[in-house]
């Protein structure tokens, strides 16, 4: 029987575990040259792990041919639009993999003391000093490895601030359009979720915030602009009733790539904020990533701030530890340092015309609504900036829903756009372009979502059977949810 | 159109009660259902806690989103219905019935008074 008779691009990839054979070894150990010791003996039977049954055991070459094969079916940004909303998907500018390369950043160690890493000291002083400036703040701490985590630092922070104050307060505000990361942190840190109601016009509905302030509320998790990508015109009035009401604002930074170069969130009466690196400044996103959640801050919060801070004196720069009031460290070390990098080079290729990127970012966003309109419902009309959500009210008449057209994006040759997201809006499909885009790749794209409504009149089982043109098609998420099968065991007969 | 028995209560929030004597059984209406999608995991308080009318009690899974359940009314929780672990579709196939949540000894049956009766929660969820 002839085993292979498709080229390597359109073959399957079976699992590790199915290529596994006995006894075969992907390294090669040197003779040992102590003595021999049991280590039941060394450290107590307990302690010593069994064989794992099944564990597959294959060669290097093997195990390279693998993972490079399975690389190859990953859709990514260096292949074409990403259109993933509240996500930003945006090129990688090589640049700053260049600057992240050179050697003695990229073999920088956290254990090299102070006087042999200035350099790396001095490129997080500045980037702390850039991102202060950016979001119009006093201080920053870099620690953080990604948004949620830097919420959760911004939210313990308000906290030690009010407890210094001798009352931490019990309630969180969250508007009903936030990110679900949002109430999730505020619940992490100890404080119950009050939801704001959203106007029809998908902003914070002033009546019912005032009416929630009391003197229980230790403050607000905002995010500006909002997921619908709406910027909350009220944001001033906001910051100042909380201020009045003795609470803290903070505000996900999640969207900072709609403001940055053009309005500072310490200027609206921002307290307390976290910017995604691996989003406004450009870093890898996802599996490319470390990601990297800063956390900016205003005085009032910066006794409070990470273990340890950079800080200047004579002209050298060192850590500083004895900070009594600082809630302590929230990550090893100093954060993920490599990702400072790219994203200082992308900040300062860029100089004073981050404006420019932030714009051209709105432009894309605003470009592609206007052409998917005609389309598409669009529940929320006031100007977009970064993003834009419609829905699918027009086609579920069709039968045909947001993920049918998302998975029909995939025959396209685009990743699909966020599905069902905000939850304000139901059938919602979420579409940020980013300042990435040229105006080739924005009109396939609105071609593409044209093409696709014309089908869900004309054909409604093509898009809700898509995607049809990909190795595996669509997969049960159903089953797969109610059933998961977690772990790969050997067939009863390969025993 | 969808039925709803007229004998349950609903809130806003889409979950229903069916009082008998002292004791309410709890669940979320069939709009509930077909909002969220297939529904794949239902979370639970376990029995001998309490609900309060009107904060959450639980939550349920779909493919599209993780959603919280609201106490229609307050009790203390005396069965929860185990087969939903095993088998979250029915919620998705009898949400007036055999896909019921929990039960509860009422605390204050006086609540039930604002509740919609089934007229009121139709033309809420048709408004």
């Amino acid at each position: 029987m002839v085993s292979k008779v498709t080229p390597h691009l359109s073959q399957n990839e079976p699992l590790l575990f199915e290529r596994s054979s006995p006894g075969k070894k992907g390294y090669q150990l040197p003779p040992l040259d102590v003595p021999s010791v049991d280590p039941a003996g060394a450290l107590g039977a307990g302690n010593v792990r069994g064989e794992l049954k099944g564990f597959p055991e294959v060669s290097e070459v093997e195990t390279i041919r693998h993972f490079t094969r399975l690389s190859t079916w990953n859709y990514a940004i260096d292949l074409g639009l990403y259109p993933l909303g509240s996500c930003t998907m945006k090129y990688n500018p090589r640049v700053n993999e260049a600057a992240a390369r050179v050697e003695g950043l990229a073999w920088g160690h956290p254990y090299q003391p102070e006087s042999l890493a200035q350099g790396a000291m001095e490129i997080m002083a500045v980037l702390e000093r850039y991102l202060a400036e950016i979001t119009g703040m006093d201080a920053v701490t870099l620690q953080p490895a990604a948004g949620a985590h830097g919420e959760f630092t911004g939210i313990l922070l308000m906290r030690a601030c009010l407890e210094s104050r001798g009352d931490a307060r019990s309630a969180i505000l969250v508007p009903d359009s936030s990110h679900g990361t949002n109430p999730a942190t505020a619940r992490m840190c100890g404080y119950e979720v009050v939801n704001v109601k959203s106007t029809s016009r998908g902003l914070v509905d002033m009546e019912h915030f005032r009416s929630l302030l009391n003197p229980s509320v230790a403050g607000i998790m905002i995010t500006n602009p909002n997921t619908l990508g709406l910027f909350e015109e009220n944001i001033s009035e906001i910051t100042r009733l909380l201020h009045d009401n003795g609470s803290l604002v903070y505000m996900d930074g999640a969207n900072m790539n709609a403001l940055a170069g053009v309005s500072r969130p310490g200027d609206f009466g921002i307290d307390v904020m976290h910017l995604n690196l691996h989003k406004t400044f450009s870093t890898p996103h996802g599996g490319g990533g470390p990601g990297a959640g800063p956390v900016a801050v205003k005085r009032v919060l910066e006794p409070y701030l990470p273990t340890p801070r950079i800080v200047l004196k004579d002209g050298t720069y060192r850590y500083d530890d004895n900070l009594p009031e600082s809630i302590g460290k929230v990550r090893a070390f100093y954060g993920n340092f490599g990702v400072f990098v790219r994203a200082l080079a992308y900040i300062l290729a860029h100089g004073s015309d981050l404006r420019n990127a932030t714009m051209d970012a709105l432009l894309n966003a605003n470009y592609l609504r206007a052409g998917i309109e005609p389309y598409y419902d669009l529940p929320y009309k006031d100007r977009s900036l970064h993003e834009v959500v419609f829905s699918d009210a027009i086609q579920t008449k069709l039968g045909v829903k947001t993920g049918d057209i998302a998975k029909r994006l995939i025959d396209y040759g685009f990743h699909p756009y966020t599905t069902s997201f905000p939850l304000i809006v139901p059938g919602a499909m979420m579409i940020e372009p980013t300042e990435t885009e040229g105006k080739q790749e924005l009109d396939l794209f609105i071609d593409a979502m044209a093409s696709i409504a014309k089908e869900a009149e004309e054909n409604p089982d093509l898009v809700r059977n898509a995607p049809h043109s990909t190795r595996v098609k669509r997969v049960d998420e159903v089953t797969a949810a109610r059933k998961p099968i977690v772990r790969w065991e050997a067939a009863a007969n390969d025993q | 159109m969808s039925n709803y028995p007229a004998n349950f209560r609903y809130t806003k929030e889409h979950e229903w009660v069916l009082v008998e004597g002292d004791t309410g059984a709890v669940g979320i209406t069939d709009h509930a259902q077909s909002e969220l999608g297939d529904i794949v995991y239902v979370d639970l308080p376990q029995v001998g806690s309490t609900m309060t009318q009107g904060e959450t009690f639980g939550s349920v899974e779909s493919v599209k989103a993780v959603s919280d359940l609201y106490a229609p009314i307050s009790g203390e929780v005396t069965a929860i219905n185990d087969s939903l672990a095993k088998s979250p579709e029915k919620l998705n196939s009898d949400p007036h019935g055999e896909a019921w949540l929990v039960k509860v000894k009422l605390t204050h049956p006086d609540e039930i008074q604002h509740l919609l009766s089934a007229e009121d929660y139709q033309s809420y969820i048709e408004g």
